[in-house]
């Protein structure tokens, strides 16, 4: 039996008197993807938002043995979750090799930062080409592994990924899960948030299937693509 | 054609002191998307730092360089201590809240402050302390290079460049730099926003310190309300070139400052300020964004 490494109890989120999270809650093992899927609006996004602390929030989250609810944004970084935010986030005025620094802002460890560096270029040869081009003028495409990249310079115990397919090439989004199920093979814990649930069904362990701020179905990924309800609603089958 | 030669030596001289203010404007404006009115009264309590330090050392006659960096060091300390404590007190409280409430409140410090200098120093203006003689360093035919322009300009270029440093060679200024293009994903690769933000204050606000230092030497007599004009001059430089856009302030001060030498050169000293915001009026009416700033369209 893994043990947990994200824990999430009864966590509610509002936006004004609009409730976004209506009480979810959720686990995540170390050495597991898991995924959330779901609508438009059914709350995915702001569930990241929460363990990430950039939305106020109630309920408990707890990562690595540690109540979340007392860290602030900026220091959860440090304890290892990283997160490749909604619409990529790359700072569009700095280099590809500023924004990889940035992924390294909270890190003193100089001779592993190059390292690490080296490794997110193996993983995505065409941000090695591009160095000193600034992130702005890349393809969306190129932006989704520059953000990735950019997390996982983070050294996170944890990736959080918002979205990955959003607005990319069929091609392009097939190469970047690729990725993402390769890092997951050499021990990342990843929570994944898609609405492209075929393609995030396929690489995850388990899912949560997320409806208007509950959690309406969980199960295996295996379980739900062949699941009647979840094909007919998410798979459009 | 050498008097045009001194005009333009004068007007980059002026133009570099608009830089270092407006360089405090934009920053900010960067990095909160506020226009700090206060800015130019920081600039002023700068000047009445140095005056009173110059007195309190008793070198208020006593020009040279030694005096100059002394004064320099004692402006930018105290614009940046004052800087902080605006950030910490007033704005700090208002970060969730709408813009025009910080934007009020920037005013309501700008006047407090101005009236409060009067309280405090007197409404009558004050002689800066002689910080250094002004003669001819040297000549190139007719045109005169005087100490005064030459200190201008060394000093604004020398606190220019190392501005240029911290921000794109430097941790701290990647961090500012990300900051300002979007806070909540710089937080979550670990910059305390907070923290970035009081940085750019204690750095804007050093440079207005500078600023005040050369303008007290250059025209020695200061007044509470000395940051007006000029601090209104400044933030339309930084409109001008773009507000946000560092480099920008510095060009858009350039030519505030030879245009204004300009004007008074060849037309009338009378229209020097309505020149100035002639060029606001048409920058906004042509080119709202400013010479080197992007449109950016607001998403929802």
């Amino acid at each position: 039996m893994s043990s947990s490494l994200l824990t999430i109890e009864n966590l509610e989120v509002f936006y004004g008197s609009i409730q976004a999270l209506k009480g979810i809650s959720f686990s995540v093992n170390t050495g597991e993807i898991v995924s959330l899927i779901g609508a438009n609006g059914a709350g995915k996004t702001t569930t990241l938002r929460a363990i990430s602390g950039l939305v106020p929030n109630k309920g408990n989250i707890s990562f690595a043995g540690q109540n979340l609810n007392v860290v602030p944004t900026f220091k959860r970084v440090s304890l290892g979750l990283a997160q490749s935010p909604e619409g990529r986030g790359v700072f569009p005025q700095m280099s590809i090799y500023e924004n990889l620094e940035m992924g390294a802002y909270s890190r003193t460890d100089k001779a592993q930062i190059k390292t690490d560096m080296e490794m997110c270029f193996e993983l995505f040869p065409r941000l090695k080409e591009r160095l000193s081009q600034m992130a702005g003028t890349l393809s969306g495409g190129e932006q989704q592994m520059l953000a990735i990249s950019r997390a996982l310079m983070c050294k996170p115990k944890m990736l959080l990924l918002d979205e990955p397919s959003l607005g990319l090439a069929p091609l392009v989004v097939a190469q970047i899960f690729e990725i993402i199920k390769k890092l997951n093979k050499e021990g990342m814990t990843i929570l994944l948030v898609e609405q492209n649930a075929r393609m995030a069904l396929k690489i995850s362990h388990r899912a949560y299937v997320l409806e208007t701020g509950r959690i309406v179905m969980q199960d295996s990924a295996e379980s739900l693509l062949n699941n009647d309800e979840v094909r007919k609603s998410y798979l459009g089958i | 054609m050498q008097d045009f030669i001194q005009h333009i030596i004068n007007g980059v001289s002026l133009g570099s002191i608009y830089a270092l203010i407006a360089l405090g404007y934009t920053m900010v404006y960067g990095i909160l998307k506020m226009i700090n009115f206060a800015h130019s009264d920081v600039y002023m309590v700068g000047a009445f730092a140095a005056y009173y330090f110059a007195r309190f050392l008793g070198i208020e006659n006593n020009p040279g360089i030694a005096t100059l960096i002394t004064l320099l060091v004692v402006a930018m300390v105290c614009c940046s201590l004052l800087g902080l404590a605006i950030e910490r007190l007033a704005y700090r409280p208002l970060r969730k809240a709408p813009k025009l409430n910080i934007l009020i409140t920037a005013i309501g410090v700008s006047l407090f402050l101005e009236y409060s200098g009067q309280v405090v120093f007197g409404a009558d203006p004050k002689v800066f302390p002689e910080v250094m003689k002004d003669f001819v360093l040297f000549k190139i035919g007719d045109v005169e290079l005087k100490s005064f322009d030459i200190t201008v300009l060394l000093v604004s270029v020398i606190a220019m460049l190392a501005l240029e440093f911290l921000i794109f060679k430097t941790k701290i200024g990647r961090a500012m730099r990300a900051v300002s293009s979007n806070a909540s994903v710089a937080s979550l690769l670990g910059v305390n926003p907070d923290r970035i933000i009081a940085f750019t204050f204690i750095v804007g606000s050093s440079l207005a310190g500078v600023g005040s230092v050369l303008v007290g030497m250059k025209y020695p007599k200061i007044d509470p309300l000395m940051g007006m004009m000029i601090g209104l001059k400044a933030f339309v430089a930084a409109v001008l070139g773009g507000i946000g856009n560092v480099g920008g302030a510095v060009l858009g001060a350039l030519i505030m400052g030879l245009s204004e030498e300009m004007v008074v050169a060849y037309l009338s000293s009378t229209y020097r300020d309505a020149f100035a915001f002639g060029i606001l009026i048409i920058i906004l009416i042509f080119r709202p964004a400013g010479l080197l700033g992007k449109y950016s369209v607001e998403k929802v």
